[in-house]
């Protein structure tokens, strides 16, 4: 559906129901968004979204092993960028994970310890999330090969299948959409 | 002896044997060498003069010493040859080195008897005589060869840097080459002394350094011979697990995979390259059958020496009366310490090319265990030890790993050759995951230590026990090096404690586990100098004295120890004050005759993490030979020793060894390496080894500037825990 | 047949697709410079240049190799930062057993290429996931600096 469809379906709805209305949208938004909480900081998320200078790796979200710092473009130092490592996809033979574009989310995009609301108002915060807009944001969840390598995660280098993300990726699709198609609410 | 068109004169017979360093070996050229598959040094031109076995002069004045001990990092290659090339005095620039063949009545080991082989950082000190004499008797016979040309006396004779000189006259070794060998070699060799050295103990090139830059220095991974398969073995999970049943067509549908055969050692596969063979080894459904598998896990065994830890003990050194000084003492203290498996974990895994023939069977590898080696070879597949011949290449690393006294991976490899009738020259290649799961680690050790100290805090009574498996016990080497049940090389470094104590108990327990151990670079050392260094300066707190000054009062005796405690100390500014949030930790330990003190420097954040910053370290060694070397082996085995004071721990569950690779065996890496200073103390003694002595001190050092910073004392290792993958 | 342009030559290697690239450099070509120490980019001892920037070729298959520029230790002298790091190495007698040190000058080579004056932060993170069980880091360090400054010159 087209964003300017969706945006006047938003409005119409708020007029339309006074506040009451509102409220309950409200409460269903924040209950949407819990979904994609629970997803964006799982540490198959979280660990390409860290505070500091570091990935982090595994479920124990570990610091990165070999140690390897952010650089000035979240792709690497120079002499270790992430693509000396990983490829555009999982690598069975060396348990290396990959996907196109493999780097870490920016600064701006840090997710740990952020509370439901403050990552809620990051991701829709221009300022911070890369100039997107909701409809981009929506995209970018649906369609960024990143992305979509946490639902994918491949074997690591003991053999095991990583675990990926925790709602299987069509439902987190349809949740998206529906938080979005609700408002795009954050909790307090 | 087969005939020879040479000269009698370019070989001479042995001098009496055994006598340290006298004996000048009896050379055989590579063209005379026993009858077998290919060749060991190469082709000699008659041409060549190559007065005994360790130098050969070409007539292009190139000098080549034969090193018997292997290059595995710690320089023996620029060692030997600098002490020949010294007495010959050679033009560095024109010598290089080769690898000696096996031959235990050349090249033998001269602390080890009749055995050629590297270990005890010995490799110098058993040398040190030998090579000067082989090159100053070379030097003298060309000095001979320029005198009969010259029509001059020998002495009025010169040499330096491959020249010799009389007047404006010269002639270079590559023109005196031929007319020295013709000549008698002399009976009588006069060494240099210190003053005139030229090489010893001044900076000179490392002689390996250019290959090992440039991708050219072959390893035993690197070897490629006509029709050679790799093999890739599949283990047992368990140590002492069998093959019950397997399936290889699952491995052979693999492209490249030639036969898949049973060892004793577990399946291997064999293919045209490595890929191959590793993909079909991991395709290979194998059913273990453990029986008499090793089940116990680390916890499970630790558990066990702390129990052993109550019962009696084998005694390994008694001064007094140790016990009834304890209960008489004003003040008792007393500490646990616990040590985990180690992995050797060089950066080349384990590997061996054999080439088995009829009569004969020839080996390539990063060779550190000759005369073991051929004999073990030899049995697995039956032959005479003198015909199994060795090509002693670099290793990539060893740390002790290479010498194993079951010749694990040589024998399996010949035990693959053997399983295809030698059809093909074999060449086995461990993956990292093999070789962190294979075994032979330092092993899990518990100590226990007690000291008694009178009203001023001297200490009267010491007891140590230490509970941990005898690495020798079941090797050749048992009869000779383990006595009344102590193995020596579980109680060094404790049994030899320097501190003057009146009464010492050191005693030990050698339970059997079915996990294979090994020596890991420095041995007994790696966990006597942690306990005893770090319950050294429990009683110099407990005494209320500073670390340094309560050792030093314990070494008078100890002029050596207290060489380079002094001059750490110095150079630490040891008393100095620090910045809050940083403290130094000191330790003192002398191991295979060399003495070496260490203080660490080491700051700490709020949150409790911690870095070492710097670490000065002091080392007498005797006579330094190659202070470069030296240097660089005390900041490798500082950050060896480092390295698995932090993070090293192979831990066992059910009998599964629980890592695999370097993501859950984490190592030293470049943003953890301290700052290193070293300091040799200047002396006239003969030569020792450093190849290890650097890497006990490290690990007490951090600890007790952590006790410094914390008030925690830290008493089992690692100090931080593994990680998982 | 995978067509590989190793070192400004190009080899056509009959080696399954998915083989990382180390083994068809090692057993396809025969170059043997390049090591293997973990095959998990855990150790950098495998470490090659892809089109100029440094990879882990145990980590990469050798069909995503195809057709890219591969430089290895037995080439990197051929640029000035290559040579300058060599030459440092040896100056400084940096090696001990060696076995990384294919890797370790590459990654170093990879460094200096971008940054002519690294300090040891940089240094640090761009040579950390090189290991050496010989802990020659401290020569490693000393000698990318006096690389730097041969380059400088």
């Amino acid at each position: 559906m087209s964003i300017l469809v969706c945006f006047g379906l938003l409005l119409a709805g708020m007029f339309a129901s006074g506040a009451g209305a509102a409220q309950d949208r409200q409460v269903e938004s924040e209950k949407l968004f819990a979904d994609i909480y629970q997803v964006l900081t799982h540490p198959r998320c979280l660990n390409c979204h860290p505070k500091g200078d570091s990935p982090r790796q595994g479920l124990d979200a570990h610091v990165h092993v070999p140690p390897v710092a952010r650089g000035p473009h979240d792709k690497g130092v120079a002499g270790l960028q992430c693509t000396a490592c990983h490829q555009t996809k999982n690598y069975r033979a060396s348990g290396v994970p990959g996907a196109r574009n493999w780097h870490l989310a920016p600064l701006s995009m840090a997710w740990e310890n952020l509370s439901q609301g403050e990552l809620c108002r990051a991701l829709l915060d221009k300022s911070k999330n890369g100039n997107k807009d909701l409809k981009a944001i929506v995209d970018h969840m649906a369609r960024d090969e990143l992305v979509a390598w946490g639902w994918a995660p491949g074997t690591d280098a003991n053999g095991n299948v990583r675990e990926p993300a925790p709602i299987p990726k069509p439902e987190f699709d349809r949740i998206v959409h529906a938080w979005a198609k609700s408002g795009a609410k954050c909790p307090e | 002896m087969t005939t020879t068109h040479l000269s009698r004169r370019q070989f001479l017979k042995a001098s009496a044997a055994a006598s340290a360093g006298l004996t000048l070996g009896f050379y055989l050229p590579a063209t005379l060498a026993q009858a077998g598959p290919g060749k060991t040094t190469g082709s000699i031109a008659p041409s060549t003069f190559a007065p005994n076995a360790f130098v050969r002069i070409g007539t292009d004045g190139s000098v080549t010493v034969i090193a018997k001990h292997v290059e595995m990092g710690q320089g023996s290659y620029t060692g030997l040859a600098t002490l020949v090339a010294e007495e010959l005095d050679a033009d560095w620039s024109k010598v290089n080195v080769e690898g000696a063949p096996a031959d235990a009545k050349l090249y033998n080991n001269l602390a080890w008897g009749e055995v050629q082989g590297t270990g005890g950082s010995s490799a110098i000190a058993n040398s040190y005589d030998q090579l000067r004499k082989a090159g100053a008797a070379a030097r003298a016979m060309l000095v001979a060869a320029a005198a009969e040309e010259w029509k001059v006396p020998p002495d009025a004779i010169t040499v330096e840097r491959g020249v010799l000189m009389h007047g404006a006259r010269t002639l270079s070794f590559g023109q005196l080459a031929e007319k020295a060998a013709a000549l008698p070699v002399p009976t009588e060799i006069k060494l240099k002394t210190p003053k005139d050295f030229r090489y010893i103990g001044k900076q000179i090139p490392r002689k390996d350094s250019k290959a090992k830059c440039n991708g050219t220095a072959r390893y035993t991974i690197d070897v490629k011979l006509p029709g050679m398969l790799t093999a890739v073995v599949g283990h047992p999970p368990r140590f002492g697990g069998k093959v019950k049943a397997f399936d290889p067509s699952k491995a052979k549908a693999v492209k490249g995979v030639v036969e898949v055969v049973p060892i004793p050692e577990g399946i291997a596969v064999l293919a045209t390259n490595f890929w191959a063979a590793k993909q079909g080894r991991d395709a290979l459904p194998v059913q273990w059958d453990d029986t008499h598998a090793n089940k116990l896990g680390s916890d499970e065994i630790l558990a066990q020496y702390k129990a052993l830890a109550e019962k009696p003990a084998a005694i390994a050194q008694q001064v007094g009366d140790a016990n009834a000084a304890l209960t008489s003492a004003e003040k008792t203290l007393e500490a646990a310490f616990e040590f985990p498996y180690l992995a050797h974990a060089a950066m080349e895994p384990m590997n061996c090319v054999v080439k088995l023939g009829r009569d004969g069977c020839e080996i390539w590898n990063g060779e550190q265990f000759q005369t073991v080696d051929q004999a073990n070879v030899a049995a697995a597949v039956g032959m005479k030890p003198e015909q199994v011949k060795i090509n002693m290449l670099y290793a990539g690393g060893s740390f002790g790993r290479r010498a194993n006294p079951q010749s694990d991976y040589l024998v399996e490899t010949a035990h693959i050759a053997k399983a295809i009738n030698g059809r093909a020259p074999v060449k086995l290649q461990w993956t990292r995951e093999d070789d962190i799961r294979a075994g032979y680690f330092r092993p899990i050790y518990y100590h226990v230590l007690r000291a008694g100290l009178d009203a001023s805090g001297n200490p009267t009574a010491w007891h140590h026990r230490i509970v941990g498996q005898s690495i020798l016990t079941g090797t050749p080497f048992e009869p000779m090096q383990v006595k009344d049940g102590i193995d020596a090389t579980s109680v060094e470094g404790a049994s030899n404690l320097p501190y003057a104590i009146p009464n010492m108990l050191v005693d030990l327990n050698s339970p059997k586990i079915g996990v294979p151990v090994q020596w890991w670079r420095s041995v007994g050392s790696t966990h006597t100098a942690f306990s005893t260094e770090t319950f050294m300066d429990e009683i110099a707190v407990a005494a209320g004295k500073d670390p340094v000054e309560f050792r030093r009062a314990l070494l008078a005796k100890h002029p050596r120890h207290l060489g380079v405690l002094d001059l750490v100390a110095e150079k630490a500014r040891w008393g100095t004050p620090l910045p809050k949030g940083k403290a130094r930790g000191v330790a003192v330990h002398e191991s295979f005759k060399t003495y070496v003190a260490q203080v660490a420097e080491v700051s700490m954040k709020p949150d409790g993490s911690f870095r070492v910053d710097r670490v000065v370290c002091a080392v007498d060694c005797g006579i330094p030979i190659n202070p470069d070397v030296i240097r660089a082996q005390m900041e490798g085995g500082i950050g060896f020793g480092l390295a698995a004071a932090l993070d090293g721990a192979i831990t066992l569950k059910d009998g599964h060894v629980e890592q695999s690779n370097f993501h859950d065996y984490t190592v030293l890496r470049m943003n953890e390496m301290p700052k290193i200073e070293v300091h040799i103390v200047p002396s006239q003694e003969n030569p020792t080894g450093v190849g290890e002595p650097g890497v006990p001190l490290i690990a007490p050092a951090l600890c007790n500037a952590l006790f410094a910073l914390t008030g925690k004392r830290i008493r089992t290792l690692p100090i931080r825990s593994q990680r998982s993958a | 047949m995978i067509p590989l342009n190793v070192n400004g030559k190009t080899y056509s290697v009959d080696v399954p697709p998915d083989m990382p690239l180390l083994w068809a450099i090692r057993d396809g070509i025969g170059l043997t410079g390049t090591k293997y120490g973990c095959g998990i980019a855990q150790c950098g001892a495998c470490t090659v240049h892809v089109d100029g920037k440094a990879v882990r070729s145990c980590s990469m298959p050798v069909s995503v190799a195809a057709g890219k520029h591969i430089t290895t230790i037995e080439n990197v002298g051929a640029t000035s930062a290559g040579k300058a790091t060599q030459a440092a190495w040896e100056k400084l007698d940096v090696v001990q057993c060696g076995y990384c040190q294919s890797g370790q000058i590459m990654s170093a080579t990879a460094l200096l290429k971008e940054k002519a004056k690294p300090t040891n932060a940089d240094i640090d993170a761009a040579m950390s996931g090189n290991i050496c069980r010989c802990a020659t880091y401290v020569r490693i360090r000393a000698a990318i600096h006096e690389a730097a400054r041969t380059l400088a010159a």
